[in-house]
C-alpha cells in the first residue's frame, strides 16, 4: 500500500484509553466482560480494516490455547525485538559513505518474513517498497522507507500493546478470549 | 498488492525469457546465414556490372582479334596481289626493253655497218611486226637517225621526203634532227618525224644517247591514241663502243635512236585483265621520279574504292633516271567481318545471360533466404508469443485463484455465522458464483498448463472402482433430484488396482459425467469400463451373431438399456453388453474372490474404455463437429439454459491425450449422446501386489459379506448386472431373476432339490418398477407367495428383502413396507460402499471399520500427534509461528535457526519425524541443507544396509521428510525443492489448512511405525 494513503486511524487516541476507563467505572462482572469483548472485537475489527493487520494475526491467534495461552504475545513481542534489532542495523547501515546495500536488503527481507507472519500487513507492504528501493539502490529512498518502518513498527506495538492489555483485562476478568 | 508485485516480476521475468529465446533464435539465424551469399548480397548487383563489363571486355577484344586477323590476311593477299602484279608488268616491261635492245643492236649491225644498208623500211615493218608478240607492251617501235643540220639535206635528198616535226611542220634550225626512218607499221605515221621536236623525245633522247641505255620519259598522252604512254629510247651507236666509254665518246658515237611507245594505259590493262582477281583490286602506277609530285601512268587519279589499304611495290624499269612504282588497293571496301561479328556476339550474349542467371539465382537466394529468416522469426516470436500466452493465463489464473479462495473461505465463515435468512442466500449464491468461477479458473489453468506442456501426469496406483464410485457420489444429489439412473459398471476383467493420475482420470470422467447429469432430463446416465481388447472382442463376435439374434431381440424389449430408454449408442445397449456379462460368466459361482483380473494381457500397459451413456437432448449436429473446441458450446442457447463455459470437454481431450487415448461421441439430438474414451494405464504390479489390494480391499468395502447370496429381481438385465456388479465386489454371489414369479419358481426348485446345501438366498434385491409392476398385475402376488414360501421354510426368515430405487415417494414408501420390503430401500445409484453399509444395517453385523475414515477434526489433531519435528528458519519470528502451528496439531517441534544448526541436530540416529525447512537462509540455504542430510542419509543407509539392519528398522532406511517453507510458490521454486530432494512445499505464512494439507498428504499413506 502506498505510503501517502496512509492516515492515522481517526479514533487514535480515544481507544487506547477507552478499556481503562470502561473498567473502573463499570463494575458488574458479567457486563464489564462483554463490555470489553465487545471492545476487542471492535478494536480488532478497526486494526484489520485500517490495514495495520491481516488474516495472518487471526491464524496466530487462533494457535494461542491452553497450552500456550501467550503465544500470540510472546511471537508478536519476539517480532519487534527483531524489528528493533533490523531497524537499528539498517540505520547504521545506510549511514555509511559506502552503503552495502545487499546487507540492507537481506535485513529488509527478514523483516517481510516476519512481518509477514505476524500479519503485520502495513510493514510488510513497506517491505515491499523498501525492498525495490534497496534494489534500485536508491539510499534516499531506503532513509525514507526506514523511517516509515520505524515509524510504523512503533505504532504497531502501540496498538498491539492495546490489545494485548484488552484481552488481558478480560481474562483477568474472568473470560476467555473469543476466537 | 503482494501478488501484484509477485505478477509483474514474473512477467518481467518472463518478458526476459522471451528476450532471450530472441536473441538466441536470432544467434541461430545469423550462424546460418553466414553459410549462404546473404553475406555478399550488397555485392551482387557490382558482380553484376563487373561481369558485364568483363563480357563486353573479352568480346571487344575477341573482335579486335579476330578482325585484326582478317584485316592481316586481306593485306597480305593485297600485297602478294600487287607485288604479282608489280613483278609481272617490271618482266614485260624489261622484256620489251631487252628486245628493243635487240633491235638496236640488230639495226646498228644491218643498217650501219652493213653498206649498203641491209634493212629498210619494208623489212624493218615486217620483222617488227613479226617480232610484235615479244614487246607486249609496246605500241610499236620506230627508228630515228641522227642528223647533223650540216647533213639535213643530203638526208632530206637521200630519202626523199623532208623532216617534218610532231606538228607536221618544217622543223626549225637546230644542230641535229632525229627523223623516223623506220617503224613499225602500228606507229608509221611517225615516218618522217622529227623526234627532237617532242620535248619529252628530245630530252629522252639526249638521255639516252649520253647513258648509252634505254631511258623513258614521263608519262604523257600519246600521239595519235591519246592515251597516256610512255617512250623508250634507246641509242644506237656507229662504231662499236668500248664498255668503258665516257659520254662524250658515246654523244660523238650515236648514230640514231630507237624509240617504242608504251602505251601504259590499255597494255598493262590488258596485261593486269589476264590475271585472277583482277575486278577486287585496283592498280596505278605512278612514275615518281619527282618524289614530290608523281605523275599518274596508270589508273585513276580519283580515289575510288578501299582508301584506307593502300599498298605499294616498286617498279624497276632499268632506267635509273626514271623511279616507277605501283599502287594497289580493294576495290570495295573491306566487308564486315561477319564470323567475328557473330562470334563475338554469340559470346556476349551467353556471357550476359549467363551473367544474369547468376544475378537472379543470386538475388532469389537473397531473396528466399530473407522470407526465410523472417518467417523463422514470424515462427519464433509465434512460440513464443504462444507460449507467454500459456504461461500467462497460467499465472494470472493462480494469481486469481490465491484471493478468491480467500474469498470463498471468508463466505464459508459468513455462513457459520448468525444471518438471516436473505442475507444467508445471498452469502450462498455468493459463494457458488465464487466456487464456479474457482473451477473456471482451474479449468482455464488446466488447459494453460496442458498447452504450456507443463501438465504431468501422476502415476501413482490407484482403486479405479471405488474412484468410479466417488464419482457418482458427486451427482447423486443431482441425479436422485431430476430422477435420473445413474449407475456405473466395470467389467470383472479391469484390474482393481492401476498406476496412473486418478486427479486427472477423475477429472475426466466428473466431466463427462457432469455435462450429462446437465444435459439429461430422464431416463439414465450410465458409466461403464471396459478393456479395451476385451470390447473389440465382444464388436467382432457381436457383428457375427447379431443378425439372427436382432429380430427376436429387438420385440422383446424396447430398448434393451438402464432405463429401456433409447441410447445414442445401441452399442451399449443388452445386445452388447450381456456379451459382457456372459464373458464373465452370469451365475459366476466361483467370483467369492472379488476382483478377478484375468492375467490375459502381457503387457504392463492395460487399455481402458469408458463409456458414459446418457439419454439427455442430445447435441444437435452442426455443432458436432466443435464439441472439442475450448469456449464453444454445443449452442449459444446452451449456456443460457445450463450454464457453464464448454471448456470442459476440450480439457478432457486433451488430459485423454495426454494419457495415451482418445475420445469420441456418438449423440442423436432428443436420444442422447455417448461419449467414450480409451486411456492407456499400467497395471499395478508392485511387489506387494496381494498386502496392497488386500489392505485397500479391506479399507474400502466390508470384506464381512463374502460368501452371502442374494437374489436379485430386475427385468431389466443391465440395470441387474449393474447391482449385482456391486455385490459381487462385496464378495455376493448372486443370481438374477427377471421378475418375482421367476425368482419363486427358482426358490422353490432350490427347497425341493437343494434344501440343505444353504442355497436359499441372505437377501434379496428388487427393483422399485419390478416390484410395483408386479402389484399392477391385480394382485401382490409376490409377498404372498412369499411368505407361504417363508412360512414353509425356516431358513426363508433370514432372508432380508431391499427395495433399490431411484427415487421413491412417502407412500411408495409405504406400500413397499406393506408388501413385505420392511428391511430397507437402498437409494440410487449405486455404490459399493453405501450397498455394504445398508447391508450393515439390515443384516445387523458389526460397523467395526465404518469408523476408521473418522471425522477430518479427529485426523487434524491427531495427525502429527507424539511425532518429532524440526522447524528450521532463522527468522526467529517465523520459527515461532511454525513451531506454534505444527504444536496445535501435536507435534513436538524443536527448531534450529541455520542450516548448519539442523544438520548437527540431525546426525544420524536422530528422533525426528520430519523437518521444516526454510529455503531462504543466510550462510547455509534450505537446498545445500537438505542436499547434505540427503547425503547423511545415503552414508547411513548404506552402512546399515552391509551391517543387514534394514530389515530390523523395519523401513526402507533413513528418509527424513524435508518439507520446504517458502514466500513464493513458483514452479520453478518447487522444481528446485523436488531436486534437491525436498519432499513437498508448504507456502509462508502458514495457512492451517495448507500446514494441514501438506503435512495429511505426507504422513497419511506412511505406515505409523514409530508412534
Amino acid at each position: 500500500m502506498p505510503l501517502h494513503h496512509y492516515r492515522p486511524p481517526p479514533n487514535h487516541g480515544g481507544i487506547t484509553s477507552t478499556p481503562q476507563q470502561q473498567v473502573t467505572h463499570q463494575p458488574p462482572a458479567m457486563d464489564v466482560l462483554s463490555q470489553l469483548r465487545h471492545q476487542l472485537a471492535d478494536y480488532t475489527n478497526s486494526l484489520h480494516r485500517d490495514g495495520f493487520l491481516d488474516d495472518q494475526f487471526s491464524q496466530l491467534q487462533q494457535l494461542q490455547d491452553e497450552s500456550s495461552p501467550d503465544f500470540a504475545m510472546e511471537v508478536v513481542s519476539l517480532f519487534f525485538e527483531d524489528c528493533q534489532k533490523l531497524v537499528t542495523n539498517m540505520a547504521r547501515a545506510l549511514e555509511l559513505q559506502a552503503v552495502d546495500f545487499k546487507q540492507v536488503d537481506s535485513s529488509v527481507h527478514q523483516l517481510k518474513g516476519s512481518s509477514s507472519s505476524v500479519g503485520a500487513a502495513r510493514i510488510k507492504n513497506l517491505c515491499v517498497a523498501f525492498k525495490t528501493c534497496c534494489d534500485s539502490q536508491n539510499r534516499d529512498g531506503c532513509m525514507r522507507c526506514l523511517q516509515e518502518v520505524n515509524r510504523e513498527c512503533v505504532l504497531l506495538k502501540n496498538k498491539l500493546q492495546t490489545l494485548f492489555r484488552l484481552e488481558q483485562q478480560i481474562i483477568s476478568a474472568g473470560g476467555s478470549i473469543p476466537m | 498488492m503482494g501478488a501484484n508485485a509477485k505478477l509483474q516480476q514474473q512477467q518481467l521475468s518472463q518478458f526476459h525469457n522471451h528476450h532471450l529465446l530472441q536473441e538466441y533464435e536470432k544467434q541461430i539465424g545469423s550462424k546460418t546465414a553466414s553459410f549462404s551469399v546473404q553475406a555478399y548480397r550488397k555485392w551482387i548487383p557490382k558482380a553484376l556490372v563487373g561481369w558485364v563489363m568483363v563480357t563486353c571486355g573479352i568480346a571487344l577484344w575477341l573482335y579486335s582479334y579476330m578482325d585484326d586477323d582478317g584485316r592481316l590476311r586481306r593485306k597480305e593477299l593485297l600485297q602478294s596481289m600487287c607485288d604479282q602484279r608489280a613483278r609481272m608488268l617490271q618482266d614485260q616491261f624489261i622484256a620489251s626493253v631487252n628486245h628493243v635492245h635487240a633491235l638496236a643492236i640488230l639495226i646498228s649491225t644491218f643498217h650501219y655497218f652493213k653498206n649498203p644498208s641491209a634493212i629498210d623500211q619494208e623489212m624493218f615493218a615486217e620483222y617488227t611486226a613479226r617480232t610484235a608478240f615479244e614487246r607486249p607492251l609496246l605500241t610499236g617501235v620506230a627508228y630515228s637517225e641522227r642528223v647533223p643540220d650540216s647533213e639535213r639535206e643530203e638526208f632530206e635528198r637521200k630519202y626523199g621526203w623532208t623532216i617534218k616535226t610532231m606538228q607536221r611542220e618544217a622543223p626549225p634550225i637546230r644542230n641535229e634532227y632525229a627523223p623516223v626512218i623506220l617503224s613499225q607499221e602500228t606507229v608509221s605515221y611517225l615516218q618522217s618525224i622529227d623526234m627532237m621536236s617532242g620535248e619529252e623525245d628530245r630530252e629522252n633522247i639526249v638521255r639516252a644517247r649520253s647513258t648509252g641505255k634505254a631511258v623513258f620519259t614521263g608519262p604523257f598522252r600519246l600521239l595519235g591514241s591519246n592515251h597516256l604512254g610512255v617512250v623508250l629510247t634507246f641509242p644506237v651507236y656507229k662504231p662499236k663502243l668500248p664498255s668503258s666509254s665516257t659520254v662524250q665518246q658515246r654523244i660523238e658515237a650515236t648514230a640514231g635512236y630507237l624509240g617504242g611507245s608504251f602505251d601504259v594505259e590499255s597494255l598493262v590493262e590488258n596485261l593486269l585483265g589476264k590475271l585472277a582477281g583482277n575486278q577486287a583490286i585496283l592498280v596505278n602506277v605512278y612514275d615518281v621520279t619527282n618524289s614530290s609530285d608523281p605523275l599518274i601512268m596508270y589508273g585513276h587519279e580519283d580515289q575510288e574504292g578501299d582508301t584506307s589499304l593502300v599498298l605499294e611495290s616498286k617498279l624497276d624499269f632499268q632506267d635509273p633516271f626514271r623511279k616507277h612504282k605501283m599502287v594497289c588497293r580493294y576495290h570495295d571496301n573491306a566487308s564486315w567481318n561477319w564470323s567475328a561479328i557473330i562470334t563475338t556476339g554469340l559470346f556476349w550474349m551467353v556471357g550476359i545471360l549467363i551473367g544474369y542467371i547468376f544475378y537472379g539465382a543470386g538475388n532469389h537466394i537473397v531473396k528466399v533466404e530473407d522470407e526465410f529468416n523472417e518467417m523463422e522469426e514470424l515462427k519464433s516470436r509465434a512460440e513464443a508469443a504462444d507460449i507467454a500466452k500459456s504461461q500467462f493465463l497460467a499465472m494470472v489464473s493462480h494469481e486469481i485463484r490465491t484471493p478468491m479462495n480467500g474469498v470463498l473461505g471468508m463466505l464459508a465463515l459468513l455462513l457459520d455465522t448468525d444471518l438471516s435468512s436473505t442475507q444467508r442466500d445471498y452469502a450462498q449464491t455468493a459463494q457458488a458464483c465464487g466456487q464456479a468461477l474457482i473451477t473456471l479458473i482451474n479449468e482455464v489453468l488446466d488447459r494453460a498448463k496442458i498447452e504450456a506442456g507443463k501438465l504431468d501426469l501422476e502415476t501413482v496406483p490407484f482403486h479405479l472402482r471405488s474412484l468410479l464410485d466417488d464419482v457418482l457420489s458427486l451427482f447423486s444429489e443431482k441425479s436422485r433430484n431430476k430422477s435420473i439412473e445413474l449407475a456405473v459398471f466395470v467389467s470383472d476383467n479391469v484390474p482393481e488396482l492401476v498406476v496412473g493420475d486418478p486427479g486427472r482420470f477423475r477429472q475426466v470422467i466428473t466431466n463427462l459425467v457432469g455435462n450429462s447429469v446437465k444435459f439429461t432430463e430422464r431416463g439414465h446416465i450410465f458409466l461403464r469400463v471396459h478393456l479395451e481388447e476385451h470390447a473389440k472382442a465382444v464388436k467382432n463376435s457381436k457383428s457375427n451373431i447379431s443378425s439372427p439374434m436382432d429380430g427376436e431381440e429387438s420385440d422383446s424389449r424396447q430398448f434393451g438399456t438402464l432405463s429401456a430408454l433409447e441410447a445414442a449408442d445401441e452399442w451399449n445397449s443388452w445386445d452388447t453388453f450381456k456379451y459382457f456379462v456372459a464373458e464373465e460368466g452370469f451365475t459366476m459361482k466361483d467370483s467369492s474372490n472379488g476382483g478377478t483380473t484375468h492375467e490375459d494381457a502381457t503387457g504392463n500397459l492395460v487399455t481402458l474404455r469408458v463409456c458414459v451413456e446418457d439419454t439427455g437432448i442430445g447435441i444437435p449436429l452442426p455443432a458436432q463437429y466443435r464439441v472439442f473446441m475450448p469456449f464453444v458450446q454445443a449452442d449459444s442457447s446452451t449456456s443460457r439454459t445450463y450454464g457453464g463455459t464448454g471448456i470442459g470437454l476440450s480439457i478432457s481431450k486433451s488430459l485423454v491425450e495426454l494419457m495415451g487415448g482418445q475420445i469420441k461421441f456418438v449423440s442423436r439430438p432428443r436420444v442422447g449422446s455417448t461419449f467414450t474414451f480409451t486411456a492407456v494405464l499400467q497395471r499395478y504390479q508392485g511387489n506387494d501386489v496381494n498386502n496392497a489390494e488386500k489392505k485397500r480391499n479391506a479399507e474400502d468395502l466390508p470384506s464381512s459379506f463374502r460368501g452371502l447370496k442374494a437374489v436379485i429381481v430386475d427385468a431389466k438385465p443391465v440395470r441387474a448386472a449393474v447391482t449385482r456388479y456391486h455385490l459381487k465386489r462385496l464378495g455376493i454371489v448372486v443370481e438374477v431373476a427377471s421378475s418375482i414369479k421367476v425368482a419363486a419358481t427358482m426358490f422353490g426348485e432350490n427347497d425341493t432339490l437343494a434344501a440343505g446345501k444353504n442355497s436359499q438366498p441372505d437377501i434379496v434385491l428388487m427393483e422399485k418398477d419390478a416390484c410395483f409392476s408386479g402389484e399392477e398385475h391385480g394382485s401382490p402376488v409376490w409377498p404372498s407367495d412369499w411368505k407361504q414360501n417363508g412360512n414353509k421354510n425356516s431358513v426363508r426368515k433370514f432372508a432380508k428383502m431391499i427395495l433399490i430405487a431411484t427415487n421413491i415417494s412417502n407412500w411408495e414408501v409405504e406400500r413397499a413396507k406393506e408388501a413385505g420390503f420392511e428391511d430397507t430401500v437402498i437409494m440410487k445409484p449405486l455404490r459399493a460402499s453405501m450397498m455394504a453399509a445398508c447391508l450393515h444395517q439390515v443384516l445387523g453385523t458389526g460397523r467395526k471399520k465404518s469408523q476408521g475414515k473418522g471425522s477430518s477434526n479427529y485426523l487434524q489433531s491427531s495427525l502429527l500427534c507424539g511425532k518429532k519435528i524440526l522447524v528450521v528458519d532463522d527468522n526467529r519470528v517465523n520459527q515461532r509461528v511454525a513451531a506454534g502451528a505444527l504444536k496445535k496439531f501435536g507435534a513436538n517441534v524443536e527448531c534450529a535457526d541455520s542450516g548448519k544448526a539442523a544438520l548437527e541436530l540431525l546426525q544420524i540416529p536422530h528422533g525426528f519425524d520430519a523437518c521444516f525447512m526454510d529455503i531462504q537462509m543466510p550462510e547455509m540455504d534450505g537446498f545445500e541443507a537438505t542436499r547434505q542430510i540427503r547425503q547423511m542419509e545415503e552414508q547411513a543407509n548404506e552402512k546399515s544396509g552391509a551391517e543387514g539392519s534394514i530389515v530390523e528398522d523395519g523401513e526402507d532406511g533413513w528418509h527424513l521428510p524435508v518439507l520446504a517453507m517458502t514466500a513464493d510458490v513458483v514452479q520453478a521454486t518447487y522444481e528446485e525443492c523436488v531436486k534437491c530432494g525436498m519432499d513437498g512445499y508448504v507456502s509462508k505464512p502458514f495457512e492451517e489448512q495448507k500446514l494441514h494439507q501438506a503435512v495429511a498428504k505426507f504422513f497419511q499413506d506412511k505406515p505409523i511405525s514409530r508412534s
